[in-house]
């Protein structure tokens, strides 16, 4: 591999010399390090332990999503957004119809918001257990934390796959509504899953939550003010961890938020121990959304039947939608010239625009810091680089 | 929030910015905002900081592309033909000039209102692609108008760190651009092997003189 074609030979160092800096070490960790949940990179100048400067290096995993979708037809992008955030592919499918529905003006039947609630809630949960998992393996907390997530995550794949045939590539919105109704029995066994998940949430919160290892690495660490957090356009739990009280669901009352009860947690430290808590906060919140919305569902169509999923054309214009997915705010810009295919399509990713103050969080903290924050922005590789 | 209203406000405010009122006939009713470039970061601090608007969260930045477009025309006319006036049809083509276009998705935190859209586009797509930078005023902007830049090639003047943000240093054209043409070999990457290298830039060349038809064929 030659060194001179490739992108860190034109990153640009300060010089090496000068008042206050007597040794500056330039390392690159990624796009293989296992702490950068995926392909990621980031050039770190250390003045011995302490982090002068980072760059993150993205587009590792580009594939032009967006140039793809502009080649496809508009239901033909369904499966693929599937692949953006793989954790949660069911938001990703929520926002998608979401921004398709709005350019077209299609109405969504009652049912269907109900199941798309209950989906996208219970990837809400599969996303933050996993999270915190990942955040505690970062933190060396090897297996034990990650394995209680991953046990809970995969009673809900289950669920996910009785209903919709994948556990992770789900494709199942449908533009007005859903691809199919929920099979026998299913609705029963998510209230039991729903039903206990609190006694999984409890015996994690014993084990991390006022844990005193897990505090001395987090709290004061990576500390972001809400009013970088505003200015930066960062959104989901990272935002609401320094104190943003700026919740989609409740801003924007898509779908039928407006029908259920639950509480937005906030931080006040902006550290990633809020986010962290953040997170455990909202997983509560997300089963009394999903035991309110399991009792209310009601029956009907799944599907607007005068929705035409074949031919599909929307009028010329231009939509945008967005939803608050696990990650923070999830967007779709489609432009539609009245073709088949949209003549542009944009996927708005919370993981990238997240990243913008990775810099900004790291500065002066130590290495072994860095692995920390990164793990608690929740990035996912598929959405960033798309 | 009217755009009206905000419209007339920002007038108001940002002495001779020039604004229109960009109608969408979608049923989402996002209608937007188009801005001169000149006046783009003042009308942006404005909003950003108005009382009554407080437009302090920048959520989406894309870019769009609009080629050229050829329209024809076809146009009577009385010529001489062999000797003998005659009416002739003849076929007139004009060229619309394309353009890049930067749209702005943006909502208040603090008064939880929004979108409010706001565009921008270039003179055209060849050497006017120049923009003002909206990460000064936003933070948001940052990677997104990276992302621009690279998939487009707008330039954004007085953004603080310009460089690509998703294909290499090295890659030459815009992906995202309409008349992108794909490489006729995938496996061009920067540490390609000189027969690969040398065909990649056979390919380039040949797509900058607009030779694409022959090179179909190799």
């Amino acid at each position: 591999m030659s060194t001179a074609t490739h992108p860190a030979a034109h990153f640009e160092l300060e010089p090496r010399t000068g008042p206050g800096i007597e040794q500056l070490l330039e390392i690159s960790m990624g796009p293989q390090h296992p702490s950068t949940h995926g392909v990621f990179r980031m050039n770190v100048v250390l003045d011995g332990e302490r982090v002068v400067r980072l760059k993150p290096v993205f587009g590792y995993l580009h594939r032009n999503h967006e140039k793809i979708a502009e080649s496809e037809t508009y239901l033909g992008s369904m499966p693929y957004t599937d692949r953006l955030d793989y954790i949660c592919p069911l938001t990703n499918n929520w926002a998608y119809a979401l921004a398709v529905e709005k350019l077209a003006g299609i109405q969504v039947p009652e049912r269907a918001e109900y199941l798309r609630v209950i989906t996208g809630e219970l990837t809400r949960l599969q996303n933050h257990a996993c999270l915190i998992g990942f955040l505690m393996q970062d933190m060396g907390a090897s297996g034990t934390p990650l394995m209680y997530a991953f046990r809970q995550r995969e009673i809900i794949l289950d669920l996910f796959e009785a209903l919709t045939g994948a556990r992770m590539m789900c494709n199942y919105m449908r533009f007005g509504g859903c691809r199919v109704d929920l099979p026998a029995g299913w609705l029963d066994q998510a209230k039991r899953v729903v039903a206990d998940f609190p006694r999984f949430m409890d015996e994690y919160e014993r084990l991390l939550v006022s844990n005193e290892i897990l505090m001395d690495r987090t709290q004061d660490v990576g500390v972001l003010s809400k009013e970088l957090a505003v200015s930066a356009g960062i959104s989901g739990p990272m935002a609401r961890a320094s104190g943003v009280d700026y919740d989609i669901r409740k801003v924007d009352r898509y779908s039928i938020y407006d029908r259920f009860n639950f509480r937005v947690p906030l931080g006040s430290h902006g550290d990633v121990y809020d986010r962290f808590m953040v997170r455990i906060l909202e997983m509560r919140e997300s089963v009394g959304i999903l035991q309110q919305a399991m009792r209310d569902i009601p029956e009907g169509p799944i599907v607007d039947p005068k929705t035409k999923i074949r031919g599909f054309r929307p009028k010329p214009g231009e939509a945008y939608g967005r939803i608050e997915a696990p990650k923070g705010e999830l967007g779709f810009y489609l432009v539609s010239d009245g073709s088949p295919n949209p003549y542009r399509y944009r996927v708005r990713p919370p993981s990238l625009v997240n990243l913008t103050v990775l810099e900004d969080l790291c500065l002066g903290r130590n290495v072994a810091d860095i692995v920390v924050i990164l793990g608690s922005i929740d990035i996912v590789l598929g959405e960033v680089d798309r | 929030m009217n755009l009206e209203t905000v419209k007339s406000e920002i007038e108001a405010n940002v002495p001779g910015c020039r604004l229109e009122l960009v109608v969408n006939p979608s049923p989402s009713g996002q209608h937007s905002l188009l801005l001169d470039a000149e006046h783009a970061s003042a009308v942006a601090a404005y909003l950003r900081d108005a009382a009554d608007l407080r437009i302090d969260f920048c959520s989406n930045v894309t870019g769009i592309d609009w080629p050229d477009k050829e329209l024809s025309q076809k146009v009577k006319l009385r010529k001489l033909v062999d000797g003998v006036e005659q009416e002739v049809e003849e076929t007139r083509i004009t060229t619309v000039p394309g353009s890049l276009e930067v749209v702005y998705h943006l909502y208040s935190v603090e008064k939880k209102h929004g979108p409010l859209v706001l565009r921008m586009r270039t003179q055209d797509r060849d050497a006017g692609v120049h923009l003002p930078s909206l990460t000064p005023i936003w933070r948001s902007a940052e990677l997104q108008e990276r992302e621009i830049f690279d998939l487009f090639g707008v330039v954004f003047d007085g953004h603080p760190d310009l460089r690509r943000l998703l294909m290499w240093d090295e890659f030459q054209d815009h992906p995202m651009r309409r008349d992108y043409r794909d490489p006729d070999d995938y496996e061009y990457e920067p540490t390609a092997h000189d027969e690969v290298l040398q065909r990649a830039q056979q390919h380039l060349s040949q797509a900058n003189t607009a030779q694409l038809s022959e090179a179909e064929g190799r």
